[in-house]
């Protein structure tokens, strides 16, 4: 996108949107040419029009909502327990280094495994709704948070330790002060990365089997080669995607208010 | 061991007071290498007293081991031998009755001035009402009044130190143990926070431990300034009183005939210190 503005040196002060916005543009009109004039089959690619007559029909009769809503609640489900059992985990063999060098090979046996093949094992364990989506969620999200917190409590400043410990802090009390928010803070920071692997687990799991979800919808479409609506499906879930970045964006903002951001130290 | 007595009445306490605020009685501390093989004895058979009510510096060449001496009086340390009396009880664990002040940033990050000031009497249990007016309080004597609400990476380094230094004091300690806390502060706020912290240290008289490796900043502070040696193996070489008249201005007081004398007799003792110091800063 930014190679457009590149090319002259005038356009670079134009507001990004103005030169975003023929990009998209551009890019649709030349998937309308290519299917029209036969150079790509329609079969395969589909037609842009029919996929936004699809995207239409879906949002204005609604047909959408109880998709993306089952969608949404797997994502936000598998972020919280992934996000709970890397903490918690990560927070104990952090600080408990005979724990931490018998479980290391385990934990790296199972960071190393694709997780996505636990798919059918969870639909077996689970059943067709959406726990089965939650499961493999957690297993994505769980190994990002775990070694984001667990580095993060190794590295915690001793100076604060000692600081705390000297003021009166007993074991309960540092874990609570200094530990939690340090590897709180950890899993903050990797808040974009979690929540998208736990959209990820969701989508693929209703993908591989379910009733509901967008991924449902998606492989529903497939399964009749009906590659306007998979088009119209992953459409949305881009879409949904990019806000949910956002909000995980806002969120991050109002509690990671203590952190410095480059070029914001006020000076008295 | 080069001691002089004062003969200036001093305003303290002191006097009264037979058992000091903190002993350490023929401390020493070897540490283990990473290797495991070789140790390291950071400072040896170090006889060091802080009567109640006393302010003593310590100074010493760079690396000598002066922050080990802190550790060991705070109770993050344990010696490898001796032992520390704090009002004449021998120190298990932690040292109850110190507070600390670190020469690193030790403020929590996450949490604002005042949240920061009061978390030691959160630890003690203080009700959060009764805890957020005495920070309030403090945070005005140190005079951040205006800036409680403000985070860490808000303020600069000096207001830093003045909340850290609020933080401490707000525990109402009887020995206060200093690490160097104004080193990295430029050379005219330094000033003022010496000033602002004698201030503090006049109205309410607690046992001080100072360290620093500015003997300019310890002998206008100091009611005692004692030299180390350079390390390994640091000891006590020299102590010498300072009776200069009381309340000082510390920019002041370095202009006046008698502390460029006492600058002049402990920088004799230490020069010889300092420049073993540096050649073995050099060979490491």
């Amino acid at each position: 996108m930014s190679r457009a503005s590149k090319n002259r040196r005038g356009i670079a002060d134009l507001p990004s949107a103005v030169l975003q916005i023929p990009i998209v543009c551009g890019l649709i009109g030349l998937w309308y040419g290519l299917t029209e004039t036969a150079v790509l089959p329609k079969f395969f690619f589909g037609e842009p029009f029919k996929v936004f007559g699809v995207l239409w029909h879906w949002f204005t009769s609604g047909e959408i909502f109880p998709h993306l809503g089952v969608t949404l609640v797997e994502t936000v489900l598998a972020f919280v327990f992934g996000a709970l059992l890397g903490l918690v985990i990560g927070l104990w063999l952090a600080l408990n280094p005979t724990a931490s060098r018998l479980a290391d090979p385990y934990i790296k046996a199972a960071n190393a495994m694709p997780r996505v093949v636990l798919a059918p094992i969870f639909a077996v364990w689970f059943g067709l709704g959406i726990w089965s989506k939650v499961a493999l969620g957690v297993t994505l999200v769980f190994f990002i948070v775990f070694f984001n917190v667990y580095q993060g409590i190794r590295e915690v400043s001793p100076v604060l330790l000692a600081n705390a410990r000297v003021l009166g802090a007993n074991a309960r009390q540092l874990l609570r002060t200094v530990y939690l928010p340090s590897a709180t803070s950890w899993v903050f920071s990797s808040l974009h990365t979690s929540v998208g692997m736990a959209f990820v687990g969701a989508v693929v799991g209703e993908y591989l089997g379910s009733a509901r979800g967008v991924g449902y919808l998606i492989l529903q479409a497939e399964g009749v080669f009906d590659i306007n609506t998979v088009f119209a499906g992953m459409l949305v879930l881009t879409a949904f995607a990019l806000v949910l970045d956002q909000a995980v964006g806002v969120v991050e903002k109002r509690l990671l208010v203590w952190r410095p951001t480059h070029g914001e130290t006020e000076k008295l | 061991m080069n001691t002089q007595t004062s003969g200036a009445a001093r305003a303290a306490p002191r006097a009264g007071a037979a058992v000091p605020g903190l002993a350490l009685d023929n401390v020493t501390c070897t540490f283990r290498s990473a290797a495991g093989k070789a140790s390291y004895t950071a400072v040896k058979d170090v006889n060091l007293t802080v009567g109640d009510g006393e302010f003593v510096s310590v100074v010493g060449p760079t690396g000598c081991g002066k922050s080990t001496l802190l550790n060991v009086s705070a109770g993050l340390l344990e010696p490898s031998s001796g032992t520390v009396r704090v009002f004449g009880e021998p120190l298990v664990g932690m040292n109850p009755h110190a507070g600390y002040m670190f020469q690193a940033e030790s403020l929590m990050p996450w949490r604002t001035a005042l949240d920061n000031v009061i978390v030691g009497l959160e630890f003690r249990g203080v009700p959060r009402a009764e805890a957020t007016a005495r920070g309030q309080d403090w945070l005005q004597r140190v005079g951040l009044g205006a800036h409680g609400h403000r985070y860490p990476h808000q303020m600069s380094g000096g207001m830093r130190k003045r909340a850290a230094l609020a933080q401490t004091l707000i525990m109402n300690p009887k020995i206060i143990l200093m690490d160097e806390p104004f080193s990295a502060l430029d050379i005219q706020t330094r000033q003022l926070m010496e000033n602002e912290l004698l201030d503090i240290w006049s109205a309410d008289r607690k046992s001080v431990l100072f360290i620093t490796h500015d003997l300019e900043e310890a002998i206008s502070l100091s009611d005692r300034v004692i030299v180390l040696s350079a390390g390994p193996g640091t000891h006590p070489i020299g102590e010498f009183s300072i009776d200069l008249p009381r309340p000082r201005d510390v920019s002041e007081v370095r202009l006046t005939p008698e502390f460029v004398r006492l600058h002049d007799e402990i920088w004799h003792t230490m020069k010889e210190e300092v420049l073993k110091g540096y050649v073995q800063s050099q060979q490491k």
